[in-house]
């Protein structure tokens, strides 16, 4: 299949499993949003996938031996392939050229333009003494125009609000020119009107071909933006499927504890999450 | 383009520097026989210089600016390098212990009368003072610049009284002038071998350094950033690292602990050309020799005939600017 097939796989970190044999796929052209409560393992899970974090191999052998856990899952190895190819087999420098990850929250203490930074995600396509090309110019322009930022080029990433640094990293992102983009948290700090564009901007991507995944835990977003959801609680795949027949009261209620209905968005259609304590 | 011209500038800065460094002092020689007796020892022509001031030039200041030149390139690179991959401005070869190391090292093996030796125990020296500044930093808890400095300072101090002990116990006479050498830095003994020395360790680890930047580039978001990059993280810390002691071990066995000149330009080099490392690196080399060319030059003639250890002038220079560094990151964070 093309897209992102993810088999069993569990990540430990400091000896405690967050991540707890996921299963999960995410289809090509589509935006698969990544929710679960806090410490379900969402962000854990996104840097597994990028291939930062090891996997854990587990003691009961590959998954799919028949081993515990493995009940209805069709034999076969554990691992992360991307588009029919394993993804953590490829060379460093050809995963950087096919995914990409928005981290939450990095920063530097560089004084860095804001061009630099997106620049800086031409690396993985430039020889290693090589210097930018005006392709590798372009591209850069282009993905900061995509994210709105372009009249923020000349300015020092550091000087930047926590939204405006967001945007940047996610343009850097798109200057990987990745097939598979990994995004953690992606509207963190920016303004409604900044996280529905980017929102948009994600499935506009999706529409291109580019498989998007993205952790977000504000649920009407994932409900209003995403094609598949995958519902993670204590490191493991609770739930998953196309976001309008996985995402239902009784399954938000269960992961998270509290009374949902669903609704509708009178102008787009789409699914409205209203949530209320358990009384 | 205005990279270029600093790039361009700071060549002729140092061309400039090494002629007039070496025409500075007593006896008068002007720029044209400094390159005169150069142009004659290299083969071409005939110095116009009497056999004794020629020799001052060629046996005596020559080497000496020349030594200069490739320590502070050296210690310059090493400062970007570690400032770059320990994501920490504060990080350089004498704060963060290395010069220290290699002191200890290279005063370890003189004792054994082993001059061949000497850069290689250097360097020994301060990759133990860098293993151990970056453990005792880890053993803190998670490790910040702030403890990271701290760490660099209780081995530097160790180190430190080591040498001076070492030295105390065995040379005889003029025992208090060879432990500031080591402990502050001197080039008053530097002849043709050390410009050897410095030039190889400048050819060897300052050149793989200076094209790696855009390696280095790929660190300004920290290491989870880099490797969604491409780069291998912990692969090139150890190299850089190591070629960072390499070069730090080097320099201090010909020169001794220098302090600040890896801090200092790096950071004042930013200000002209910006953090990206493709300009940063050989510009911060290119100042780097400038610089400790001239803060030799100040050492050996500010009171003469008498000499200072030239570490002194360096940490005058760059004990205020650690200082400021400090106040920025305290209204940083």
């Amino acid at each position: 299949m093309n897209g992102l097939e993810v088999r069993g796989i569990s990540v430990r970190i400091d000896g405690t499993l967050i991540i707890d044999g996921v299963d999960c796929t995410a289809p090509a052209g589509t935006v698969t949003a990544l929710i679960g409560p806090n410490g379900a393992g969402k962000s854990t899970l996104l840097h597994a996938l990028a291939g930062v974090l090891p996997l854990d191999v587990g003691a009961d052998g590959p998954v799919g031996a028949g081993g515990p856990g493995d009940e209805g899952r069709p034999p076969g190895p554990a691992g992360i392939r991307f588009a029919g190819g394993d993804l953590l087999a490829l060379p460093r420098r050809a995963r950087a050229r096919t995914l990409a990850l928005v981290e939450q929250d990095a920063g530097t203490e560089l004084s860095l333009t804001v061009a630099e930074v997106v620049a800086l995600g031409r690396i993985p396509h430039q020889g290693y003494f090589a210097d930018e090309t005006d392709h590798d110019r372009e591209l850069a322009r282009a993905a900061l125009e995509s994210v709105g930022m372009t009249d923020f080029a000349d300015r020092d990433v550091t000087e930047l609000s926590g939204g405006e640094r967001q945007r940047v990293l996610l343009a850097r992102a798109l200057a990987q020119e990745p097939r598979l983009l990994l995004l953690d948290e992606p509207t963190n700090h920016l303004d409604i009107a900044a996280q529905l564009t980017t929102l948009r901007l994600l499935a506009g991507l999706a529409a291109d071909g580019v498989t998007v995944v993205a952790a977000l835990h504000d649920l009407t977003l994932a409900a209003g933006y995403s094609d598949n959801v995958i519902v993670l609680s204590h490191g493991r795949v609770v739930a998953s499927g196309p976001t309008a027949e996985t995402l239902t009261p009784a399954l938000i209620g269960e992961v998270y504890g509290v009374e949902a209905d669903i609704l509708r968005n009178p102008r787009t259609g789409r699914p409205i999450v209203a949530l209320s304590p358990r009384g | 383009m205005a990279k270029k011209i600093w790039a361009v500038t700071l060549v002729a800065a140092l061309l400039a520097s090494i002629t007039f460094a070496v025409t500075f002092g007593p006896a008068n020689i002007t720029p044209v026989e400094v390159w005169g007796s150069i142009a004659h020892h290299l083969g071409f022509g005939q110095s116009s210089l009497p056999p004794l001031r020629d020799s001052i030039v060629w046996e005596l200041r020559l080497p000496r600016v020349l030594t200069a030149a490739a320590v502070g390139a050296g210690l310059a690179l090493a400062g970007v390098v570690m400032q770059a991959i320990t994501r920490n401005p504060l990080a350089d070869p004498y704060l963060l212990g290395l010069s220290s190391g290699a002191s200890l090292g290279a005063v370890a093996v003189l004792l054994l009368g082993s001059a061949l030796l000497l850069p290689v125990a250097a360097f020994l020296g301060a990759m133990v003072a860098l293993a151990a500044t970056l453990l005792l930093a880890g053993a803190f808890g998670r490790i910040t610049p702030g403890r990271t400095v701290l760490a660099g300072i209780a081995v530097s101090a160790l180190a430190g009284a080591v040498t001076s002990l070492v030295i105390f116990w065995t040379v005889t006479g003029d025992s208090y002038r060879e432990i500031l050498g080591w402990l502050l830095g001197s080039l008053a003994g530097a002849r043709w071998p050390a410009v050897g020395i410095g030039l190889a360790a400048i050819v060897v680890a300052g050149i793989p350094i200076m094209l790696s930047g855009r390696v280095l580039d790929a660190f300004a978001f920290g290491d989870t950033s880099a490797a969604t990059l491409g780069v291998n993280v912990q692969a090139t810390r150890w190299i850089m690292l190591t070629a960072t002691a390499l070069l730090t071990g080097a320099m201090v066995s010909v020169s001794g602990a220098i302090g600040f000149v890896g801090l200092i330009l790096p950071h004042a080099v930013r200000l002209l050309v910006g953090p990206r490392h493709r300009m940063l690196l050989p510009l911060s080399a290119l100042v780097g020799a400038s610089f400790l060319i001239w803060a030799d030059t100040a050492a050996r003639s500010l009171f003469d005939p008498r000499e200072l250890p030239v570490g002194i002038v360096t940490a005058i220079i760059g004990a205020p600017v650690f200082a400021a560094l400090l106040a920025r990151r305290r209204v940083n964070s």
